[in-house]
């Protein structure tokens, strides 16, 4: 079924990644097709097998926030706070001067796994460094309720913005940054909100992250190359390389935005998710969940597959993901698949688990805006499982009228968005 | 609009097993709330909590599962098993795309998570559970449903605190409303390991209390904080045409009108006003297309702390009116603790129980009310004919969500 309600557009971005902070170097390092991996400085990372990770250079009272704001809160909401700040700042809101009903306002924050890097460091301490099972509650922190429950970071944007609307965090592992956004689609088509502060935020550089991955070999073990070790589609890939940071966007009802001479970056057209139903880790070689997610968010469109002039992958780098998702393109977009750019920014920044969805779309903003390609660094050597046009190493100018950007995670979440360029029409 | 409802509950609770175990002792009105017993818990401030007793994990899911899971995903596994059988739903044979799972979930797989990091600092990275990545994350439990009963439709995970269990209810109507046929929804929690107390503790908000009668009270002169709790319910929401279609056996209630609003004012303390809670009751009742004035009971959120009892019961005030001192306003979840977004979840079964049955349980472990409160609290098991429902609840940092639950007109059932 096909739905006819309000339509909502972007009209603000954020964003904190690695390699450089803001929109502006975000976007000059992804279309440079330089790499912002490299070997963990966070932790010693000798004992693990993974020892790559795409970090931020992250200063948070240089970002704007308070003293208080980073005491209380762990990384993922630090970057959440910020990368909202600019959003907003970008999408010319004036929050205290009634530009927006603030019961109107809402808040769709996505992230995977929440604070577990907090959760960890003051599990450590309480424990005695990990000896003992019965935790001393007297060492505390004052702030560990807001880091056991990821809500917090909806709580804490809301709290910022004074956003009385409704608000939540979404968190379906990987795609949570692009249901986040959908969600957020979804309630301005619902007439519940006219503006949502939407996106998502992951800061899992830990050790117990890096350790969890290491176990299933998910993630790259190119320790002697870690600028080179991301490398979605290429033959010689060997797993993922964690990321973090976080992007907000401003989603906001179509008229709500032409009525207060907003900049539209894009307009939201469609949006599905589906499960895999197969298997919490594993992807079937077939892709058909993604492909049916992809001919959902098409038909709630009204488009067709050539319409595509980009495709946002998820290409995380993964032996199976790479096959599943080009399978999944050739079975949605039939023929187009193969005359379609697609691209994975994760050769740059890393893939940053729930957060990364939203840093992918702030992309496909930009890259609408800019009529730039980013392209799939590191890319060298075809795997032939893998035969799409890859977008190899050097950005693309060309016009990017609708983007395509999907997503796939564990739990087997599989899922699908479309950007249109404002006033596009065949 | 094609409407949504409510064809099957799934029951894991402290004080029962199964809805009529459940709903047998929440009558009864017997306290499960318990000094805890899975770690020696005397050395926090909170040493009292609901418990699920007797809950065998082999009788719903194998080893091979079991080893994977943290307890809040094998409650989930159990409570959606029990679900579906109360629907009559049988997954197979159905189209996978039109079935989705959206649940609230609070901490996730905590004491997974824990077990692990201890094993990670404590042993190295080498003994760190393969599974650690799929059991402590907060979508475990969707995805896992998921792949048990082959569901391959719309999915979501909604972390809004203890208001999860109504918000993945309204994620579903969203669902249901673009076309999917059925959607699992609520939540369950078990956040009841050593560090994960420890995380609870720290909000301030739970009670100090030894003595589990003089622990969590909602709206008692007494008041003094919540015990936590774990547990919570599945339900199966279905799109009314279709549920008529398969020739459903019951359809308890329909899920008439949903709201969500954040105070927006401070994460730890309360709002200055209700507000945002009145608003958020308005807007659920508006939703369904009705006034206050056709509201039979209201299921409060029940926080056990004087000054969010007193906020809500002011928001009950504002949006009532003169009707305020009438309406009957229960809170059962005294008896088990706050189970967080399966609490929620929870609250919506009694909604549909009450319905059912014509009886509506009193508020837990209540023994003076507030006298200024000035509401109609239910105090002992009462009979009458609950046609509209109120269920409202709210998250730690200012969210606030309610449903409305109505009797499903004949056409439905």
């Amino acid at each position: 079924m096909t739905r006819r309600g309000r339509a909502s557009v972007i009209t603000g971005v954020g964003v904190v990644a690695p390699g450089g902070n803001g929109c502006k170097e975000f976007w000059q390092l992804i279309t440079s097709g330089r790499t912002a991996t490299r070997r963990i400085s966070f932790f010693d990372p000798e004992p693990f097998r993974s020892q790559i990770a795409a970090e931020c250079d992250f200063d948070p009272l240089a970002a704007g926030l308070t003293p208080q704001e980073i005491h209380r809160n762990d990384r993922f909401i630090q970057f959440a706070l910020v990368a909202a700040s600019e959003a907003v700042a970008d999408s010319g809101l004036e929050l205290t001067k009634g530009s927006v009903d603030h019961n109107r306002l809402a808040v769709a924050m996505g992230s995977a796994v929440g604070a577990t890097t907090r959760l960890e460091d003051e599990y450590v301490a309480l424990s005695d460094g990990g000896r003992k099972w019965l935790v001393d509650p007297r060492y505390a922190s004052r702030f560990l309720y807001e880091a056991l429950v990821p809500s917090s970071m909806a709580a804490e944007v809301a709290i910022r913005f004074g956003a009385n609307g409704p608000a939540a965090v979404i968190s379906t592992g990987c795609t949570s940054g692009i249901d986040a956004v959908g969600y957020a689609h979804q309630l301005v088509e619902d007439g519940d909100a006219d503006v949502v502060i939407a996106g998502a935020s992951d800061a899992p550089i830990s050790p117990i992250t890096m350790a969890c991955f290491d176990a299933i070999k998910a993630t790259s073990a190119r320790n002697s190359d870690p600028a080179h070790a991301s490398r979605p589609f290429d033959a010689t890939r060997d797993g993922f390389v964690m990321g973090e940071g976080a992007a907000v966007l401003v989603v906001e009802d179509a008229e709500h935005a032409r009525r207060r001479g907003a900049h539209v970056y894009c307009t939201i057209t469609g949006y599905a998710n589906r499960c895999n139903a197969f298997h919490m880790t594993g992807l079937r070689p077939d892709g058909a969940e993604m492909a049916e997610a992809i001919s959902r968010a098409l038909g709630q469109a009204r488009m067709r597959a050539e319409d595509i002039s980009y495709v946002n992958a998820h290409g995380s780098g993964t032996r199976q993901n790479d096959v599943h998702e080009t399978a999944a393109f050739k079975r949605s977009l039939g023929e187009h698949a193969y005359q379609v750019p697609v691209s994975s920014i994760k050769s740059m920044v890393g893939h940053s688990l729930g957060a990364i969805g939203a840093i992918e779309l702030a992309a496909c903003a930009l890259a609408i805006e800019n009529g730039v390609v980013p392209p799939t660094a590191n890319y060298e050597q075809p795997d032939p499982l893998c035969d799409l046009d890859y977008v190899p190493r050097t950005a693309r100018d060309q016009a990017v009228d609708v983007v395509l950007s999907v997503g796939s995670g564990f739990g087997g979440f599989q899922s699908a968005i479309l950007l249109a360029k404002p006033g596009w029409s065949r | 609009m094609n409407a949504t409802v409510i064809t099957g509950v799934g029951v894991l609770a402290p004080s029962g097993i199964g809805t009529e175990a459940y709903w047998r002792s929440t009558m009864g009105g017997e306290l499960h709330v318990s000094p805890i017993e899975a770690f020696d818990a005397s050395g926090y401030d909170t040493c009292i909590a609901g418990q699920v007793h007797g809950f065998r994990v082999e009788d719903y899911i194998d080893n091979r599962l079991a080893v994977q899971t943290d307890r809040w995903t094998q409650m989930a596994l159990a409570a959606t098993e029990l679900a579906l059988t109360d629907a009559g739903y049988d997954v197979a044979g159905q189209d996978q795309y039109d079935i989705g799972v959206a649940f609230g979930s609070g901490s996730g797989g905590v004491e997974f998570g824990q077990r692990e990091i201890q094993a990670l600092w404590a042993q190295g990275r080498r003994a760190v559970s393969a599974y650690q990545s799929i059991a402590w994350f907060y979508a475990a439990n969707t995805g896992q449903v998921s792949i048990r009963h082959g569901t391959k439709g719309p999915s979501s995970v909604v972390v809004t605190d203890g208001a999860g269990g109504l918000d993945s209810v309204g994620q579903a109507r969203r669902s249901i409303r673009r076309g999917t046929s059925v959607m699992l929804v609520g939540g369950t929690e078990a956040p009841l390991c050593p560090y994960s107390l420890a995380c609870q503790s720290a909000s301030g908000r739970m009670t100090t209390s030894r003595d589990p009668r003089g622990g969590y009270k909602p709206f008692d002169v007494e008041a003094n904080g919540y015990a936590p709790g774990e547990g919570g319910a599945v339900l199966v929401l279905e799109d009314a045409a279709e549920a008529k279609g398969r020739g459903t056996a019951r359809v308890y209630a329909e899920v008439a009108g949903y709201a969500a609003t954040h105070d927006a004012h401070h994460l730890w303390r309360p709002a200055e006003d209700s507000t945002q809670l009145t608003r958020c009751m308005r807007l659920a009742i508006e939703d369904a297309g009705l006034s206050p004035e056709a509201v039979d009971l209201v299921l409060a959120d029940g926080a056990g702390s004087p000054d969010l009892d007193a906020l809500e019961v002011r928001a009950i005030r504002d949006t009532f009116g003169p009707r305020a001192e009438s309406v009957p306003v229960t809170a059962p979840q005294g008896l088990i603790g706050r189970l967080c977004a399966g609490g929620s979840a929870l609250n919506l079964v009694v909604g549909v129980l009450a319905m059912r049955d014509g009886v509506v349980p009193a508020v837990g472990n209540l023994t003076n009310p507030v006298p200024t409160y000035g509401l109609d609290f239910v105090r002992e098991p009462r009979r009458m004919p609950v046609d509209v429902v109120l269920v409202t609840a709210r998250g730690y940092g200012g969210f606030n969500s309610s449903i409305v639950l109505r009797r499903p007109s004949e056409e439905m059932s």
